[in-house]
């Protein structure tokens, strides 16, 4: 007969309450979001009373969770980057030519002079002046390497070094490239991730995708080509021993030599080593700070290494010149007067104090390790993300409407059942996308509307069931039993069917499409939750407290 | 008094003309594959690269302004057209602009879209630009392949389901069905010439997954009375199995379309095509499902010899207890 056990009335009501408390913050969402940016900002930067008053524009014992809005609904910035992973290859490279160099300076007797050689950027070539000592020089260069753990290859290392005749050429190896790739794709991560939030925009998405590619999203802001500019400038500090200067932009640049030209002083070139003796990457501390004359000016300490690199090459070469390499170009090239130890120094040229600020915060922040090409980018702007809320929102209660009033002209009675469950549906649906942070998307919605019209479809297979069965079966309470059971096998192949479609479009689409996978596959869940079991528990109270001797469906 | 779509016990002879059905399903695919061919699809810039521009300005759009504006830049092909809605303001003016993919850039150029932009504003000082969207041609050649794995992904996987819950003969007829409305929604597209993007692809599989779920319902049904009238020929079976569940077929049709038509009606004109392509899908699956799927059946057989009575009942899941 009719019956559900107590204990699990009490756990359908629950999962219901509990759908209701946790939906509630979305129909107060500019509230609880002003709450949720006051908490999150009084964590940061201390109270005050605007914060706290806006803290308490909600009760901070009610749930916070809310529901993201997609870009397309909110307005903002999207873009794919690729990053350049063979460019640190070259870097790479230019870091190992100075050991390399000095280690063959003692066997300048079998292997002769070393010279570099023009190379593509991938590689790099030396000539060595006696090519009778190549097999000696390999022996030295080989030392030189480092053993990598690889699950491909054991005992390769980190560089490959071959040679033919008078020439040896280095090149990263396969399995050290990959590695390299990975590191560097994580480092421009994080320092995009740095970037954006040093700007401070709410929730910004900030992914890897695949090997090389990173997708970053962030709401609120105002053009794509905006966020280029936060995340694009880079800041790539380095010290080079200076070879000349003079007047000439093609001046004859020897082989791991190159001109740069200077910050602010018109028409004047520098010859420098393009191996620099420290690099930005070494930086622990950049801070704006301003020198003996009280011109701005940026303080930097180096770590550990870079210190002792900077104070061996100050101590060696007193009385030369070495260049402060900004972005690829001079901004100071002093003579060192003394030995520099402790690894810390100062930036002079002429900046203005806004300057000097920006650029500590450039080097704080690190230089991306390679260059960034934009694959994708979208932008949407926040009236028209506006506008399609409106639209949704209306488009949403009308069919809303509808499909009530629908329902209630066709079922009767067990029509408002149905619309009771398919209002609770909804709700349960905006509570779990609001637990999960889901992100609401324009074809999200679409997906809701349609959750809602086949929501009821689990709920027609039952009625219609129960029409049939009251026909033929003994009584209402069996018809309305036998309706369920027998509509059982058809609503869940039904809905496993769309349920592995949504999957699918979850796993392989992106963006959009995946919000439209999320509110799919959930409310599938949702509603047949709620048909099976809210539904029938309504249809089972109405009949206990009734007991009629007929229905009609 | 109750609403009835269809009245109370049909007996709808489905099959008398399943010949002409299938006659005219295949005129249709046929068409779809001529326009596809002919026409192709209109492939927004998810699939083919290339940036679109949507503005909005209070003013009136002169469209050839617009074009002799942006001709000056030398961007190629470029496609200029305005966007009306109902739920637009009356002073509110949209048009997208479409410029294709650069050759030789793989990497969208901000510079092309400032000078575009720059170019719009001196001719119109109120425009804004409220989206903007550039798609490299490199991320759009994967999109494509993506997405067409995505729709065979699920078609394979919808097969995999139904061969294990039913028959191999229902599963075949599924699938036929499934791309039958496949085949035929692309051919609306490239027919009516809408555009074909990433959301698009998103319909198409809920299509498939309605289509299907509308299949299955029917289907269930089919191996109920396939046990239950154990000795009438299969058509017969099919057509008491058809009429049973129609009903039902036409409610749950009903109720997403009303949906759907409040979607296209005041959604605004950003998913239109995506609605579009979900109502139709909700139509000709719901076509497919009786004489696409169950015509299938008709025409390969079901093995009616159950030598496992009840045992593979596919009731499993009635023994499930609220």
């Amino acid at each position: 007969m009719l019956y559900i056990d107590l204990w699990k009335r009490v756990l359908i009501w629950l999962v219901c309450a509990a759908g209701l408390i946790f939906a509630l913050p979305n129909a107060f969402y500019t509230r609880v979001e002003t709450h949720n940016d006051a908490v999150a900002a009084i964590e940061v930067r201390g109270e005050n009373p605007d914060l706290l008053a806006a803290e308490a524009q909600w009760p901070s014992w009610a749930p916070t969770d809310l529901v993201n809005l997609g870009l397309d609904l909110r307005g903002g910035a999207h873009l794919l980057a690729e990053v350049q992973v063979a460019e640190v290859y070259a870097t790479r490279l230019e870091g190992f030519w100075p050991s390399l160099r000095d280690a063959l300076r003692p066997e300048r007797d079998t292997v002769g002079g070393v010279r570099r050689v023009p190379s593509p950027p991938e590689e790099l070539r030396v000539r060595i002046g006696n090519p009778d000592g190549m097999a000696r020089a390999l022996e030295v260069v080989r030392g030189l390497t480092q053993p990598i753990q690889s699950l491909s290859g054991v005992g390769s290392t980190d560089y490959v070094v071959s040679g033919q005749g008078d020439i040896m050429v280095v090149t990263l190896s396969e399995a050290e490239q990959r590695a390299s790739d990975d590191r560097t794709v994580r480092q421009a991560l994080e320092i995009i991730r740095r970037r954006i939030d040093a700007v401070g925009t709410r929730e910004p998405t900030i992914q890897r995708q695949g090997a090389d590619r990173i997708l970053i999203q962030v709401p609120g802001i105002g053009s794509a080509s905006e966020l280029k500019e936060i995340i694009g400038t880079t800041a790539r500090l380095t010290f080079n021993p200076v070879i000349s200067r003079g007047g000439d932009p093609d001046a004859n640049a020897g082989p791991g030599e190159m001109v740069v030209p200077s910050l602010d002083e018109e028409g004047q070139y520098y010859t420098i080593e393009t191996a620099p003796v420290v690099s930005g990457d070494e930086l622990v501390d950049a801070q704006p700070s301003f020198d003996q004359n009280g011109r701005p000016a940026v303080n930097f300490r180096f770590n550990t290494t870079g210190a002792r690199k900077f104070g061996d090459y100050t101590l060696e070469n007193i009385g030369q010149p070495f260049a402060i390499v900004l972005d690829d170009e001079v901004i100071s090239a002093p003579v060192i007067q003394s030995h520099i130890p402790g690894g810390s120094g100062i930036i002079t040229g002429r900046f203005t104090v806004e300057e000097s600020t920006n650029l500590a915060v450039l080097l704080r922040a690190g230089a991306l390790p390679a260059e960034l090409t934009f694959l994708e980018e979208r932008t949407i702007g926040p009236e028209l993300g506006q506008d399609s809320i409106d639209a949704g929102k209306i488009a949403t209660a009308v069919a809303f409407v509808a499909v009530l009033v629908f329902m209630v002209l066709s079922y009767g009675l067990f029509g408002i059942f149905a619309n009771i469950a398919l209002i609770l549906n909804i709700v349960i649906l905006f509570a779990a996308l609001s637990l999960m942070g889901a992100t609401l998307t324009l074809p999200g919605i679409a997906g809701i509307v349609l959750t809602v019209g086949m929501a009821v479809d689990a709920n027609v297979l039952i009625f219609e069931r129960i029409r049939e069965e009251l026909k033929t079966a003994r009584g209402p309470a069996r018809a309305i039993e036998l309706g369920y059971e027998k509509a059982l096998s058809a609503i869940l192949d039904a809905n496993i069917t769309t349920f592995i479609t949504a999957v699918i479009l979850f796993v392989m689409g992106s963006g959009p499409v995946r919000g439209f996978a999320i509110t799919l596959g959930l409310g599938i869940m949702t509603s047949v939750f709620t048909a099976i079991f809210v539904t029938r528990l309504l249809i089972v109270m109405w009949f206990e407290r009734r007991r009629p001797k007929t229905i009609e469906v | 008094m109750r609403l009835k779509l269809i009245p109370e016990d049909t007996k709808i002879d489905f099959f008398q003309r399943w010949k002409l059905w299938f006659g005219i399903s295949m005129v249709l695919i046929v068409l779809a594959a001529v326009s596809f061919g002919v026409r192709g699809l209109n492939y927004g810039i998810d699939f083919r690269g290339g940036t679109t521009i949507r503005t909005e300005s209070s003013t009136d759009l002169d469209i050839a302004s617009y074009r002799e504006a942006l001709n000056a830049l030398n961007l190629g092909d470029i496609t200029i057209s305005e966007v009306f809605d109902p739920t637009f303001d009356a002073d509110q003016h949209v048009a997208m602009i479409r410029i294709q993919a650069q050759d030789d850039q793989e990497a969208v150029s901000a510079e092309l879209i400032q000078s575009v932009e720059d170019a719009l504003s001196a001719i119109v000082p109120d425009i804004e630009f409220v989206s903007v969207e550039s798609v490299g041609p490199k991320v759009s050649g994967e999109l494509i392949w993506t997405a067409v794995q995505a729709v065979a992904l699920a078609i394979g996987a919808v097969l995999i389901y139904v061969w294990l819950r039913f028959e191999w003969q229902f599963a075949v007829g599924a699938v036929i069905a499934l791309i039958h409305d496949v085949i035929l929604t692309i051919g609306v597209f490239s027919e009516l010439q809408i555009k074909f993007d990433l959301a698009i692809i998103a319909a198409l599989l809920t299509i498939v997954g309605y289509s299907l779920n509308d299949t299955v319902v029917v289907f269930d049904r089919v191996r109920e009375n396939l046990r239950k009238y154990k000795n009438r020929p299969l058509k017969e079976v099919l057509n008491i199995s058809i009429n049973e569940t129609l009903s039902r077929t036409m409610m749950t049709s009903l109720t997403t379309l009303l949906a759907l038509f409040a979607l296209i009606a005041l959604g605004g004109d950003v998913i239109r095509g995506f609605v579009f392509a979900m109502i139709w899908g909700i139509v000709v699956g719901t076509y497919s499902s009786i004489f696409i799927a169950a015509a299938i059946l008709l025409y390969i057989g079901v093995k009616r010899d159950w030598t496992k009575p009840d045992n593979n009942t596919g009731n499993q899941y009635a023994n499930i207890d609220a």
